[in-house]
């Protein structure tokens, strides 16, 4: 399947769970989805007998900026040899997307990463510590606002 | 011991002061610490195999810090890491030695701006005998180090202490 038959039956699939697309124009073609319902959208896509899209090949955070964090997921069927990008944003005040662990299990340390970089909650996620900084660390680092703290355990940090 | 072979033709007798021979031996078996932490371990590990064989100086890789008697730091030092190294370097036995290879575990080396993870230098947590700069040094570079440090082994007196 092409992008645009993909992101036509998820809008009909989904309607309102399916905010925006951008399918021209770029090298991977994207569909953000609304981060209730991403749990659904992604078991619908692994699932479904046109999509199968059986691996999760890269689950990123970002930081998209004017206190808005998204969550990029991209998707590869091995079966049918095609693949979509989805998207989800969500307000920094309030991080919620629902983990999607239970559906790719590689989604596991990829979303505790980006929790750890950019404070993202993944509801539902069954393990949802620090992955790579020390779990006493204070904030999230690829926060574009977040500050280098001047002492960690009595270690200076800056040069 | 073709070196020595017909040198001593007045008897079987070597004189020279205990604290000589106890820096020559020590000096001579300077055994590593086995650990690496990033690119630069690539390079300490190249060092210690067959092409450059670090093993003909002496040196070796223990993996217990009770053994060792060099710590050759090779690699970036995050801050989560930091602590190890500190007690790792706190269970070596004395007398002990640290050699920091590479400009990450000198200084912080390309993260030395941006690195929020990294400490700036292993000598914020633990002291250092022989710095060698590079990314990464060569094996040359290494031995040179592990060299210069036999040198400042060879000059420690034990059990003469030293008068100022
Ligand atoms: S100094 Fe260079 S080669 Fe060595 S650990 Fe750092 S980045 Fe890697």
């Amino acid at each position: 399947m092409i992008a645009q038959e993909l992101y036509d039956l998820l809008k009909t699939t989904f309607s309102d769970g399916i905010l925006e697309a951008k399918l021209d124009g770029v090298i991977d073609p994207w569909v953000s989805v609304a981060p209730d319902r991403i749990l659904d959208v992604a078991r619908f896509l692994r699932d479904d007998e046109r999509t199968q899209f059986d691996l999760l090949t890269l689950l990123s955070g970002v930081d998209m900026t004017k206190g808005t964090l998204a969550a990029v997921y991209h998707l590869y069927s091995m079966k049918r040899n095609h693949k979509i990008v989805l998207k989800t944003f969500v307000p920094e005040t309030h991080p919620h997307v629902q983990s999607v662990a239970s559906i790719w299990r590689t989604a596991d340390w990829q979303e505790r990463e980006a929790f750890d970089m950019y404070g993202m909650i993944f509801d539902g996620h069954p393990d949802l510590r620090r992955i790579l900084m020390p779990d006493d660390w204070d904030g999230h680092p690829l926060r574009k606002d977040y500050q280098v703290p001047e002492f960690y355990n009595g270690m200076k940090v800056p040069y | 011991m073709g070196l020595l072979n017909q040198r001593f033709e007045n008897g079987n007798v070597l004189l020279t002061s205990v604290d000589d021979v106890l820096a020559w031996g020590r000096l001579s078996s300077l055994w590593a610490m086995q650990f690496g932490l990033a690119c630069c371990a690539i390079e300490m590990m190249a060092t210690g195999a067959s092409h450059y064989d670090l093993d003909r100086f002496g040196t070796f890789f223990r993996s217990s810090p009770r053994q060792a008697d060099v710590m050759i730091v090779a690699g970036t030092v995050t801050l989560k890491m930091a602590s190890r190294i500190k007690t790792l370097y706190d269970q070596m036995a004395e007398p002990r030695y640290v050699l920091s290879m590479g400009s990450c575990a000198n200084c912080g080396g390309p993260y030395w701006e941006h690195g929020y993870h990294v400490l700036k230098g292993v000598d914020r947590v633990i002291p250092v005998d022989v710095y060698v700069p590079g990314c990464p040094p060569r094996p040359e570079a290494l031995m040179e180090g592990l060299l210069k440090l036999k040198e400042k082994i060879r000059k420690e007196r034990l059990i003469l202490k030293q008068t100022a």
